[in-house]
């Protein structure tokens, strides 16, 4: 079980029944429980879609898509039926509060696949679950089984005459799947890998059904916003970044954990007053600011306030909300190693740019990270970042090509100390295996 | 039918196209010759997206498009070449040859490689690779399937053509990221229709044939464009020729000339199982029982020796003496000379040949009805087919591949009626299955006016959506002969647009049948008795019918047949002949092989297969197509040849049989032949200088031209016969057919793996069936 953390700065909205014992499905009942799903149960579904969509409320689960508007994709009439996707694969390095989400709050997400299926008119649903958060399927078992036998699930929910079926699915531990399309395709019993796109899921999803997909702290952001509506939502955050957001602060860092913070709550303050600054005395060096997918941010770079546009703006993305710090004691090359490793690793293989760039890139790396490199090496590595940048496949692509790009840029210098035959400046001696210099 | 769609405006290079809604962005290109690279789109399979090769510049877009998946749309403004598109496309070549081994010198793909062709365009010369490959050892999956994982560049088209085209799915991925691969479905071996499809459609040398590979480079083969000899369907193949000690060896079938009725497809005897022509079984000499002992002896002495014992008996007894079998598997001008010359030369009406299908109860069923004959095309576009009897997957690979993917990609209706679960009932829309021939009566209905027809309500129910559906072929096999092929007709008639297919079984049975292998049908059904234009032509024929192939043996017994004439035939292995009762029959027989009738033959004479000679053949359907001559073997003569040699040898004129000097066809000598076989060169050259092509009394154009003169149905486009395209003839333009005794129709019960003689003395097929689970001997079957 995680240890929560706590700072006086935090907005406590998802995050609001974390250490209270909500699993229990009785005390979630006493912390406001399924009371948004069933004022929801009144309302029209235009209505819950526009309240989301005035919410500010953009996605969770990295692309920062606004959820109301992504709702309102859904056709009202379907032949097939319609079908909410909760998206818990939660996958990318540095970020685990969907996690958390599960552990400690899981009838949220259930009540907030509820009301997404009142909004676009689903009457199914289903929570999928990383692989490796085994552990927690069973809380999210137990809490499924338990609003059934409330009447919360199943046939006529909470006496509305309407139905709602929730079910649970376990990955196989593939980070890919957590791509909505790759995801539908592991939901179906096949192979994890994308589709091709459009036809997007909103039209044509989960068994050729219209789709909503959303990350699991999205869908748990919603019942909030039901019970106390879209203005007051929109105005916790900036502009157009409505809300608060569950920020995992990684790394190099004091305090390292899950803090819920407004939208917009600036970055150097997370890292210095939240996260407690930078352990041992040591300096900052670079902020990896939304998970490993992200341009990384040098320490000169940090002043600025979390949120999806300005984070684009600089160059980055909000991503995934995964923070994580690294100190000056770090080889950039390493790290950069570090990340093209999982994405190697990750790669689906389905298209050749992900496949064979993740694959070339991971082992360049891992000969010049330990004193193989050379000098045309540096730029082949970032060759290759930009011609797989925006060729692949699915975004997965860009994930390990856009890390990569920008630490070859923001830390060339790093790469040439690794030149010549040099062992890596940051190891101590005879720790990294020498391999031959290749001319 | 749908209403055409509407078309779609859009500018590709400054270029405006006009292609209908839903077209896909690099197909509409190609309608203005723009071509987009590809390795993982592919025609008619579904798409991927894989490769990102096909990456183009559509206006407003952020990112370059994959023009593989997307459709066009009204107005869309596209680029598909320019400093950005080229370097992508670079760079994924580059990417790929990361991990590609790069051994081309070796690689049977090298020179066919869509991964060479696709650096030479776009220029990966530079090498920035330095790291250790990625690497597996290569796997033989099949007697005939080879996979070198690193050469693959996981485009997945074998998964797709062998999952979606042959609706087998023995291919999947396993693993993933730089380790996937290809896999077949039992982990370390396939288990599959072994059609090679896979081997096909690879880009690259990672799937390779187990017949062909590393036997030469793709460009020290010749290039023969012909026609399958194996089942009844027609495919066109491609034969790849060497050189050799004996004379021209095949080396490799292929359909690289995606032009024919096959498009794609070729199944595994297509693709491989031409390795009969080299069997070190082949007849290598005429042989002449001296002594009780065949022994080898010269074509002169062959010759003289067949035409002197063959005058004795006319002269003792006259043409009734003899009788003669012919061959499914011949060309149709050698069928048609052979009856010629059985009916003219020995003056007999004695001939028959090994029927596989009632061709000419079919031809009476549909006599005068002109356009109810289908196509093997017409099966592939047709919008609701009716399956009755037969085991198409196996039987007629084709067919069974133009019926599932018609129903795939077209969304026609097909209802199988069959006494078995056949395969294709999983494309089926309705499987209606019958217990006993009876059934098929029954559910034929045979009363008239089909609108009682019998009592079970569910054959009721698919008789009346049948009825009503437009454009409906209707296919039916050996179960269906006599009286019922009326019925069937009488209930086409009751449904719009309908047309029939009568399946026979071997290649040129079809051909056997139109060109009068029948001891009372001419060449084209006309009786014997009412020879008409074939007596003015030829002047003497018997009126009389002859005897069929189960009466010349009784005859052999009573003595009454003294001479029996086989070519391409295995009668006595067939019919489990008593050797005995040949004793005092004096037996010619012209073969590849010593077969069991061959063997207990007074001469055999070595004869070339339909590979090594030209001819056409025409399929199950009454597709007419050119067999151009790839293969060759010196010591084996074409049955043609034989049969011409034959008759001087008797002493008859052979002008009077091979009309070298008769007629004119304007149409001939276009240019495509060049590439052809000798024979079709010779033609083409005589043509090319305004001379006559029947020169010489082994030409079989010359007889071909007669049989376009005389049996209606044939007198199709000479041109495009020699361009290699087939052309239906219809034999509702033929003569009235009979209904027969059905008996004598016997199915030749091959089955994907096995094909008569041919598939006997084929070593690709034995180790794929020795692979298989074993088959009772008596499954194996012969011609
Ligand atoms: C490689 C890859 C991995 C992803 N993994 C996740 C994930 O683990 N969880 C998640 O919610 N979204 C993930 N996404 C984003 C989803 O595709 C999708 O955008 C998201 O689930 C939509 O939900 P949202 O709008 O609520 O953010 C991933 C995307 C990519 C390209
Ligand atoms: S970018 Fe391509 S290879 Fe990579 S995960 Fe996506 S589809 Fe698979
Ligand atoms: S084996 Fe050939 S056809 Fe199959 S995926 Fe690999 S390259 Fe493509
Ligand atoms: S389907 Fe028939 S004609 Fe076609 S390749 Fe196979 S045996 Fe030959
Ligand atoms: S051809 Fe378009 S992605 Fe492969």
């Amino acid at each position: 079980m995680a240890t929560l953390v706590s700072h006086p700065d935090e907005v406590r909205i998802v995050s609001k029944r974390f250490g209270q014992g909500a699993t229990k499905i009785d005390r979630y009942l006493e912390l406001d429980g399924y009371k948004a799903v069933r004022k929801a149960l009144g309302m029209q579904p235009d209505a819950i879609i526009n309240e989301v969509k005035n919410s500010g409320l953009r996605g969770r689960g990295g692309a920062g898509f606004n959820t109301g508007l992504k709702w309102s994709f859904v056709p009202k009439q379907s032949v097939k039926p319609k079908y909410i996707l909760c998206n818990g694969d939660e996958s990318e390095p540095g970020t685990c509060k969907d996690r958390l989400i599960f552990e400690e709050d899981p009838h949220s997400v259930i009540e907030g696949v509820i009301i997404a299926g009142l909004a676009v008119g689903a009457s199914s649903g289903y929570i999928y679950i990383r692989g490796e958060y085994r552990y927690l399927l069973e809380i999210m078992q137990k809490a499924i089984a338990d609003a059934y036998a409330k009447g919360f699930l199943g046939k006529n929910i909470f006496g509305s005459g309407r139905d709602f079926e929730v079910y649970w699915h376990g990955g196989a531990g593939a980070y890919e799947v957590g791509e909505e399309s790759a995801l539908m395709e592991s939901l179906e019993g096949k192979r994890g890998v994308p589709r091709i796109r459009p036809p997007f899921p909103a039209v044509v999803g989960l068994w050729g059904g219209p789709t909503v997909i959303n990350n699991a702290e999205t869908l748990a952001s919603v019942p909030p916003i039901i019970l106390a509506g879209a203005e007051w939502f929109a105005n916790l955050g900036t502009p157009k970044n409505g809300g608060t957001r569950l920020f995992c602060l990684s790394g190099h860092v004091n305090k390292p954990g899950v803090y819920e913070l407004p939208m917009g709550y600036n970055l150097k303050k997370m890292i210095y007053e939240v996260g407690g600054g930078i352990p041992n005395g040591r300096k900052l060096k670079a902020v990896v600011p939304g998970g490993s997918s992200c341009p990384l941010l040098t320490a000169e770079e940090i002043d600025l306030p979390m949120d999806f546009d300005t984070l684009m703006k600089a160059g980055s993305m909000l991503g995934s909300g995964g923070v994580v710090m690294v100190d000056d004691s770090t080889c950039m090359v390493k790290f950069a190693l570090r990340i093209m490793k999982f994405y190697q690793h990750e790669s689906c293989g389905w298209c050749i740019p992900c496949r064979e760039g993740t694959d070339w890139l991971d082992k360049t790396l891992t000969r010049f990270h330990s004193g193989g490199g050379i000098r045309k090496d540096i730029d082949n590595i970032q060759y290759l970042s930009e011609n797989m940048l925006g060729r692949t496949f699915c975004p997965l692509g860009d994930a390990a090509a856009l890390p990569t790009i920008s630490i070859v840029k923001k830390f060339r210098k790093e790469f040439e100390d690794h030149l010549e035959g040099r062992p890596c400046p940051f190891e101590k001696k005879g720790t990294v295996e020498q391999l031959p210099v290749f001319a | 039918m749908a209403d055409a769609p509407k078309l779609v405006n859009i500018t590709v290079d400054g270029k405006p196209v006009a292609a209908p809604a839903g077209t896909l962005l690099i197909e509409a290109c190609k309608t203005v010759g723009i071509e987009v690279p590809s390795f993982c789109y592919y025609p008619n399979l579904s798409l991927q997206g894989a490769c990102r090769m096909c990456l183009v510049r559509v206006e407003k877009m952020p990112k370059l498009q994959t023009a593989c998946t997307t459709g066009i749309t009204e107005g869309m403004v596209v680029v598909t070449d320019s400093d950005e598109i080229r370097q992508a496309r670079k760079s994924m070549v580059e990417m790929l040859l990361g991990n590609h081994p790069l051994d081309c010198p070796v690689c049977d793909a090298g020179g066919e490689c869509e991964l060479q062709d696709m650096t030479f365009s776009y220029g990966a010369a530079e090498s920035k690779f330095i790291e250790l490959k990625q690497h597996r050892d290569e796997q033989q999956w099949s007697p005939v399937v080879y996979f070198d994982r690193p050469r693959c560049i996981l485009c997945y088209r074998c998964v797709r053509v062998c999952g979606e085209g042959m609706d087998v799915w023995a291919l999947g991925v396993d693993n993933r990221g730089a380790v996937s691969t290809i896999v077949p479905n039992k982990q370390d071996h396939l288990e599959c229709e072994e059609c090679g499809m896979c081997i096909d459609i690879c880009p690259v040398g990672a799937l390779t044939s187990g017949a062909y590979r590393y036997k030469t480079r793709p460009w020290e083969m010749k290039h023969v464009g012909t026609t399958c000899t194996h089942c009844a369907d027609g495919c066109k193949t491609t034969l790849g020729v060497r050189r050799s000690d004996t004379g021209m060896e095949i080396v490799r079938g292929d359909n690289r000339d995606k032009s024919g009725i096959n498009g794609d497809f070729l199944c595994i005897k297509g693709r491989y199982a031409f390795d009969f022509a080299n069997n070190e079984d082949r007849l290598t000499q005429p042989l002449i029982r001296k002594g009780g002992r065949l022994v080898p002896a010269t074509w002169e002495e062959a010759f003289e020796f067949v035409g002197r014992r063959f005058k004795e008996v006319l002269d003792r007894e006259g043409g009734r003496a003899i009788g003669v079998i012919g061959s499914t598997r011949t060309t149709n001008e050698e069928n048609y000379l052979l009856q010629k010359f059985a009916r003219v030369a020995l003056g007999t009406n004695n001939i028959d040949h090994h029927r596989t299908a009632d061709f000419p109860a079919f031809a009476a069923a549909l006599h005068g009805k002109s356009g109810a004959t289908a196509s093997m095309r017409d099966v592939y576009n047709a919008s609701a087919i009716l399956l009755i009897g037969n085991d198409p997957t196996e039987e007629h690979p084709l067919l069974a591949w133009q019926i599932r993917n018609n129903v795939r990609l077209h969304n026609a209706r097909l209802y199988v009626v069959n006494s078995r679960p056949i395969k294709l009932r999983r494309q089926a829309a309705s499987f209606t299955q019958v217990t006993s021939e009876t059934d098929f009566t029954e559910f034929l209905g045979g009363d008239e006016s089909l609108a009682s027809f019998a009592t079970r309500e569910g054959w009721n129910a698919v008789r009346d959506k049948l009825r009503a559906e437009q454009g409906l072929v209707i296919i039916f096999g050996s179960e269906i002969f006599g009286e019922d092929i009326q019925a069937l007709a009488r209930f086409a008639a009751s449904v719009p647009g309908a047309k029939l297919l009568c399946l026979g079984d071997y290649a040129n049975s079809r051909g056997a049948a139109d060109m009068g292998l029948y001891p009372d049908l001419l060449p084209g059904y006309f009786p014997v008795s009412g020879a008409g234009k074939f007596h003015q032509e030829w002047k003497i024929t018997p009126a009389a019918p002859g005897m069929n192939i189960g009466q010349m043996f009784e005859a052999t017994k009573t003595g009454q047949l003294k001479a029996l004439y086989v070519i391409g035939a295995n009668p006595v292995g067939r019919l489990n002949v008593n050797p005995s009762t040949l004793k005092n029959t004096f037996v010619v027989v012209q073969d590849m092989f010593l077969t069991e009738t061959a063997a207990l033959a007074d001469v055999v004479l070595p004869a070339a297969n339909a590979y090594e000679k030209a001819g056409t053949f025409t399929n199950t359907c009454g597709d007419i197509q050119i067999l151009k001559k790839a293969g060759e073997v010196t010591t084996a003569k074409p049955d043609f040849e034989m049969i011409v040699r034959i008759a001087d040898a008797i002493g008859f004129d052979v002008r009077k049989l091979v009309p070298f000097g008769h007629g004119v066809h304007a149409d001939m000598g276009q240019s495509r032949g060049a590439q052809s076989g000798e024979a079709d060169q010779h033609a083409v050259w005589l043509e090319a200088n305004g001379l006559e092509p029947k020169m010489s009394p082994f030409d079989p154009v010359a007889t071909l031209d007669e049989i376009q003169r005389l049996v209606p149905g044939y007198d199709v486009s000479r041109t495009e016969l020699l361009a290699g395209n087939d052309q239906h003839t219809s034999i509702a333009a033929m003569g009235p057919g009979t209904v027969q005794n059905p008996e004598l129709i016997v199915p030749a019960k091959n089955n994907l793996f096995s094909s008569g003689t041919l598939g006997r003395y084929s070593r690709t097929l034995n180790s794929v069936i020795e692979n298989k689970d074993p088959e009772p001997a008596d499954a194996v079957p012969t011609d």
